[in-house]
């Protein structure tokens, strides 16, 4: 009993009712002594090396409930607590109060499990995944172009993590697909932050600046307060919006490094804006009276925004020079000319996505028009 | 709500304020206006409860037999299933040579505190008649051996060698192996005590019959009540009984530990 043996024990009595003997027959000289005191414990009766099941084990899962599975249920109970789905959860645990986004309605879709399967398999390493011993040739002028774009892409990615950070632990665990996948675009944006900031870096430049409206505007989706709200701002508008010009640093990064990250990046920002077109979908399907608080989310961030400056002027000069590929005259005419387009491109995307979610034409194009001036 | 019922509880472990506090709404919800108090070892609860400061006292064995000579009309109204039949035992190592008591004379015996029944009081009476040396480890005493500490220190005496062997209730013996203190095969029992019992809820002029009913209708399938029983130690309370102490006052006489009339008398035993 004292090396195992009481597993046994409670095998054979698992296997027979409440009142039933069961007689132990062992080699170990110590068997009645530590039988006795074990089956004290549990609730059996002993009586030299025979034993009568008691009723403890059965009373153990009185009341117990199969946490849904293998599907998910519409409104998992806060008992189930951190139980997995599907499992048989013992009642008289703690409840999981912090888990208020607990309803289908509001956090599923059912692209979450596909999605996080390809997050989990997409994990870049990003000390490998870059080819890193690029030469850093790039003339200074445009590389101190690179260097801004990076700086605001730094911290632009990290209002990208910490937006579905502050929603993650509030996710019923029951829907654990979707906590999952908002594990790894968490992760993303860590690998997004870590690589920018080695870009930023990599030839001996400071980081550029940091403009007071794009934080601003940053910090009107850290205060958004709803998981519906927020997730549209940041990953259905922004991090669409994001792709359009993760896109175009791709297509005229000035060096290897820049585009491998771009490319990347955009990869992984794809991922998070299908699982919010996914969600949102899915969620206006079932309550259409969101698309009134998605309507007043896009206007209340606007009015908050109006007096600010937007995206920064060393940015978007910057993305120009990125664009033209150096200082010389018709370059920056060429560079302005696709930095125009680029905006264009991105208010079509968010126009695009947009009426994906059901708006009309004419209110995607409004509401898009409405989108922040810093892109995210 | 009916008449209240205090309670009297030892607070051996910080587990007790939360037993208790569990308790005590669970028995506010079914109308019984119930509280507890703690003190800090068995001799003051024991007077507490003998001068009806206290309705009923959660007793060690060696309080209930102390209550009872203080107050011979004191009742034992329940227990835990846990509480009964219980059995102590004498402990060597597996390469000892002794093969029973009678091998210990002159060998250094380790035991729990003065005053705990099982791993002193009722052991020790199985080495009467043989010459050994008693090494007690006082750990929490006037805890009666609620705290186990003692016990476990004996049991390491005995792994170390310090001691050539060591006493210890049955469950200890088994609870040792699991932690590794005294691994699977490492020793060999060569005593048992007979069967006894140990705590009951004892009371001495209270009406508690409401407090009984209700803690013998407790259902280990309520999650509400289950994890308190857990914490406590048991799966169902039973009604009291005493026909498992004689044991325990013959050990008790055969030392002097309390007197006829219940004062403490113990050699060396201060609270």
């Amino acid at each position: 009993m004292d090396a195992g043996g009481h597993l046994l024990v409670a095998r054979a009595l698992a296997g027979v009712p409440a009142g039933a003997r069961v007689r132990v027959v062992g080699t170990d000289p110590h068997l009645l002594v530590h039988l006795k005191a074990w089956g004290r414990a549990e609730g059996h009766t002993v009586a030299g090396d025979v034993v009568v099941r008691g009723t403890a084990p059965d009373q153990r899962l009185a009341g117990a409930t199969r946490a849904g599975g293998p599907g998910v249920v519409d409104h998992p109970p806060r008992s189930w607590g951190l139980a997995a789905r599907g499992s048989v959860v013992e009642a008289g645990g703690p409840d999981l109060p912090v888990v208020d986004l607990d309803r289908k309605a509001e956090v599923w879709t059912e692209l979450a499990p596909k999605l996080y399967a390809q997050a989990a398999a997409g994990q870049w390493d990003p000390a490998t995944a870059v080819d890193w011993s690029a030469p850093c040739d790039v003339p200074v002028e445009v590389e101190a172009a690179v260097v801004q774009v990076m700086t605001y892409l730094i911290e632009n990615e990290q209002a990208a993590l910490m937006v579905p950070a502050r929603f993650l632990g509030r996710i019923h665990p029951h829907f654990r697909e979707v906590v999952q996948f908002l594990a790894t675009q968490i992760a993303d944006e860590a690998r997004h932050v870590e690589v920018f900031t080695r870009r930023a870096g990599r030839c001996g430049s400071q980081l550029g600046v940091s403009g007071s409206g794009g934080r601003a505007s940053l910090q009107t989706l850290l205060d958004e307060p709803e998981w519906a709200t927020a997730s549209f701002l940041l990953s259905a508008l922004g991090e669409g919006t994001f792709l359009s010009l993760l896109s175009f640093l791709e297509e005229w990064a000035p060096d290897p490094v820049t585009r491998q990250i771009s490319r990347l990046a955009l990869q992984d920002e794809a991922r998070h804006v299908a699982f919010a077109l996914g969600h949102i979908g899915e969620h206006l399907a079932a309550e259409p009276e969101l698309r009134d608080r998605l309507r007043r989310a896009v206007l209340r961030r606007h009015d908050a925004l109006l007096t600010t400056s937007g995206l920064a002027p060393a940015v978007h000069d910057a993305l120009v020079v990125l664009a033209a590929g150096s200082w010389e005259r018709d370059a920056i005419a060429a560079g302005w000319g696709r930095v125009q387009r680029l905006q264009a491109d991105m208010d079509e995307g968010r126009r695009r996505r947009l009426v994906r979610l059901g708006f009309g034409e004419a209110e995607a194009a409004e509401l898009s028009a409405l989108h922040t001036r810093n892109f995210m | 709500m009916t008449s209240s019922v205090l309670l009297g509880a030892v607070a051996y472990d910080p587990k007790v304020v939360t037993i208790w506090d569990g308790f005590r709404a669970w028995f506010g919800e079914r109308d019984l206006a119930f509280d507890y108090v703690l003190y800090s070892n068995y001799e003051r609860q024991v007077q507490e409860l003998a001068g009806g400061r206290i309705d009923v006292a959660w007793n060690s064995p060696l309080a209930w037999v102390r209550t009872r000579r203080m107050a011979p009309r004191a009742r034992a109204v329940a227990m835990r299933d846990t509480d009964r039949d219980l059995s102590s035992v004498v402990v060597v190592r597996a390469d000892s040579p002794a093969t029973s008591v009678s091998d210990l004379a002159g060998a250094t015996v380790g035991t729990g505190a003065v005053d705990s029944p099982q791993a002193t009081l009722l052991p020790l009476r199985l080495l009467d008649g043989t010459d050994v040396r008693v090494h007690r480890f006082e750990v929490g005493v006037g805890l009666h051996g609620d705290h186990i500490g003692g016990e476990r220190a004996a049991a390491e005496a005995l792994r170390d060698g310090r001691v050539d062997a060591a006493c210890m209730i049955d469950a200890n013996h088994l609870l040792f192996a699991k932690e590794g203190v005294l691994p699977a095969g490492a020793t060999r029992v060569i005593a048992q005590t007979s069967p006894y019992d140990h705590c009951n809820m004892s009371v001495v002029n209270a009406d508690v019959d409401r407090f009984v009913e209700l803690l013998l209708g407790m259902d280990y399938a309520d999650p509400a009540v289950r994890p308190l029983l857990d914490l406590e130690g048991l799966t169902r309370w039973l009604p009291g009984r005493t026909s498992g102490y004689a044991q325990l006052e013959a050990a008790v006489d055969a030392v002097g530990f309390y007197s006829q009339g219940g004062e403490v008398t113990a050699a060396g035993y201060h609270v």
